[in-house]
């Protein structure tokens, strides 16, 4: 190999990149605080699956108990039904999603009375019209319908209300209520919390009626929905439940922790000692693997569970692949007598194409699971193809540039620096 | 230039410990099958925690009353905890009520309860059939795109070696009894993202060789593609393994289940890339040139 002059200008590039990535690094996992401007830690940023907080998870079978198949709508009622009773006990975050077609996923994450909110969630809604004596005029089961719309008052203004419509003995309780309480309040209650009370203005006969005094369309149509829900010929059933208490949480997150530190220390370690000088950039590049794939998930706001974890792990065992790849391919490339830098341009050029199939094949299945898996699985799903795709970008663009300048440097020239 | 190793000549050997293995693990899942967890049979799994030591036979008089043929067990540092374990799948009333009972006993917190774990048996065995689907919707996405990306015998010899994965992976689950849970059915489609990786480099290689060899020579074609892919192999399973391996060793259980069943499929993955795939493509190709030349003499 010729001797090549010491080029302090890649030098200078090469501390200044080692530097950037050193400071990146200190942002990211201890934080940073100017004046107002505040960067937490990724740890505290970053959102956690209540396999890591600790939560209640329970999924619900809806059933119909008038023996038909459960609708969309009918789902989508129960949904707000369950939502309002979840925020009714003042918890934080619930995520509430439909699964197949007659299932709800509820997850609430941090959450200390955990069996008190599963047996609300699972309760059949009570919904009640309460006279002002408190007497019960009518229940969920006489309402037909409920929906919330635009309607022009008798001075032609446009104003949201909520339309009720009775069934046959609703129109009849109805009918008989409203006589008798004109001017008077009725109390409309879902699950002994009152939703709506509105006013008596006319008797009405024909079973069809319409709250006012709504704020807006979007309010309107949420009260229907409650009202809807009330009403729904729907019982629900827990088919899958799981709590985890907030210790086991917190535990498991430290655990994990540490067991990904010693885990990704492992793998630098032996990077080290199979690429030696390689090796250092290697490292440096999962490191700034590692940083982009957290930044990525806290933005798009991806859950870490501890699968997603194993995911992660496993991922960096990938991203390892990509260069262990491009090494090997440069060293043979340097074996058939190639200078240094032209054995570097065609082991990346080389390896490129067994990158992108190899990686293709693990996107697959990622996608399958991502597409066919529920709950936990997904958030694993996630992180393997995010994994996937970022990997390939260390791997192909970061590494390749910091080995040219590494080489540019001039500093080392023997070829067992590389470990060819 | 090192000496290429002979995979091809002793095609009879990989076949042969690989056919003993998967012998192994369908013989194990006839005789003994799978031990499934909750999440696909059915039950529920409560921890609590006792603070205190606690004598079995107290703890089995407040269990009884709601089943029992629960399992009662200890866990925790101190095994202080306790764990009860049944095929049955209680409902939130009983699970409180049981609760309760320990609560009354040992006067404990609401946040004493550990976990709970529920699952019916409906939705478990729903989550079989889901699994069973993801795994072929999965095999036949990979064929699709190694038969497009390389060849078709390409594609059927790597669902092949990844069959060999899984029944192995799935083998040694029977074999020691491992339970089975959700976690199992990621791990696996895991397994067959990472097997087959693997396995996608060294047909890679055979794709970029051939020119350099003659047009029939699949065994030297075979044998200098794998030794130059092979260091790749052992180096990048070695690093992922050693990463699972730390996961396996200091993390929490939850995170195990899904570790182990990695660290088999990484191990089973590499043997089968290295001398599975390739082995079984040239079998395939030399039998089809042979059958080839055959049918040409009789026409001759």
């Amino acid at each position: 190999m010729d001797k090549q002059k010491v080029n302090k200008k890649s030098i200078a590039q090469l501390i200044g990149i080692i530097l950037l990535i050193i400071v990146a690094a200190y942002v990211l996992f201890v934080g940073f605080t100017v004046n107002v401007y505040d960067i937490g830690k990724i740890q505290n940023t970053i959102k956690y699956g209540l396999d890591l907080t600790g939560g209640v998870n329970v999924v619900l079978e809806a059933t119909s108990t008038d023996g038909g198949a459960v609708t969309s709508d009918e789902i989508s009622s129960t949904i707000s039904t369950i939502s309002q009773r979840i925020n009714s006990i003042g918890v934080s975050e619930p995520t509430i999603t439909k699964q197949g077609d007659n299932r709800i996923r509820v997850s609430i994450p941090s959450i200390s009375n955990q069996e008190e909110a599963l047996s609300l969630i699972g309760k059949t809604a009570q919904l009640e019209f309460l006279g002002p004596d408190d007497s019960v005029i009518l229940t969920g089961q006489d309402i037909e319908d409920s929906k919330g719309v635009m309607q022009t008052d008798s001075s032609g203004v446009q104003k949201p209300v909520v339309t009720l419509k009775f069934n046959e003995e609703g129109t009849k309780l109805f009918a008989d209520a409203t006589q008798k309480y004109i001017g008077q309040v009725i109390k409309i209650k879902l699950d002994d919390q009152v939703i709506s009370s509105p006013t008596v203005n006319v008797a009405i006969t024909n079973g069809e009626a319409v709250i006012e005094g709504q704020a807006s369309l979007d309010e309107a149509g949420s009260l229907a929905e409650l009202i809807r829900g009330g009403a729904l010929p729907v019982t629900l059933e827990p088919v899958e439940v799981q709590t985890i208490g907030p210790t086991l949480g917190q535990d498991s997150l430290n655990d994990t922790f540490h067991a990904c530190i010693i885990g990704i220390s492992a793998v630098l370690i032996f990077m080290l000692l199979a690429y030696r000088g390689f090796g250092v950039l290697a490292d440096l590049a999962l490191i700034i693997y590692i940083m982009i794939l957290l930044i990525l998930m806290t933005a798009l706001n991806v859950t870490l569970t501890l699968p997603g974890i194993a995911g992660l792990i496993l991922t960096v065992g990938m991203a390892v692949d990509a260069n262990v790849l491009i090494f090997e391919r440069i060293k043979e490339e340097s074996r058939l007598g190639k200078s240094l830098l032209t054995a570097i341009d065609n082991g990346f050029k080389r390896a490129l194409g067994t990158i992108i199939d190899s990686n293709a094949t693990t996107l697959i299945a990622g996608f399958v699971l991502f597409f066919l898996g529920s709950g936990s699985v997904q958030g694993f799903a996630v992180t393997l193809i995010l994994g996937i795709l970022v990997s390939m970008f260390t791997a192909v663009v970061i590494t390749k540039q910091l080995v040219k300048i590494l080489v540019k440097t001039g500093l080392f020239n023997n070829n067992a620096f590389y470990g060819l | 230039m090192k000496k290429n190793l002979n995979i091809a000549k002793n095609v009879k050997i990989w076949f042969g410990i690989s056919l003993v293995l998967i012998t192994i693990s369908l013989g194990s899942l006839l005789i003994q099958g799978l031990n499934f967890g909750i999440d696909f049979i059915g039950g529920t799994i409560i921890s609590i925690e006792l603070h205190t030591p606690f004598e079995n036979a107290d703890a089995r008089a407040i269990v009884d009353k709601f089943d029992p043929s629960a399992d009662v067990t200890y866990a925790g540092d101190a095994q202080t905890e306790v764990v009860i374990t049944t095929k049955k799948s209680f409902t939130t009333e009983e699970r409180q009520a049981l609760f309760s009972g320990f609560q009354d006993k040992y006067s404990l917190q609401n946040t004493d309860l550990i976990s709970v774990d529920t699952v019916n048996a409906s939705i478990g065995a729903e989550a079989a059939t889901n699994a069973v689907k993801a795994v072929v919707v999965a095999v036949a996405l990979m064929l699709i795109y190694i038969t497009f990306r390389f060849e078709l015998i390409s594609g059927i010899t790597a669902i092949m070696a990844l069959v060999h994965d899984l029944i192995v992976v799935v083998g040694v689950y029977s074999v020691f009894q491992i339970q089975v849970n959700s976690p199992f059915i990621a791990a696996i489609l895991t397994i067959l993202g990472y097997s087959i990786m693997d396995t996608v480099v060294v047909f890679d290689r055979i794709r970029e060789n051939r020119p350099k060899f003659g047009k029939y020579a699949y065994g030297e074609l075979l044998d200098a593609s794998v030794t130059q892919t092979m260091r790749r192999s052992i180096f990048t399973s070695v690093a992922t393994f050693v990463a699972i391996t730390s996961l396996y060793i200091f993390g929490v259980p939850a995170i195990q289940n899904f570790a182990l069943p990695l660290m088999v499929g990484v191990v089973i993955g590499t043997y089968s890339s290295i001398f599975n795939a390739g082995a079984l493509w040239y079998v395939i190709k030399t039998y089809q040139h042979k059958k080839s030349l055959k049918t040409s003499g009789t026409k001759v």
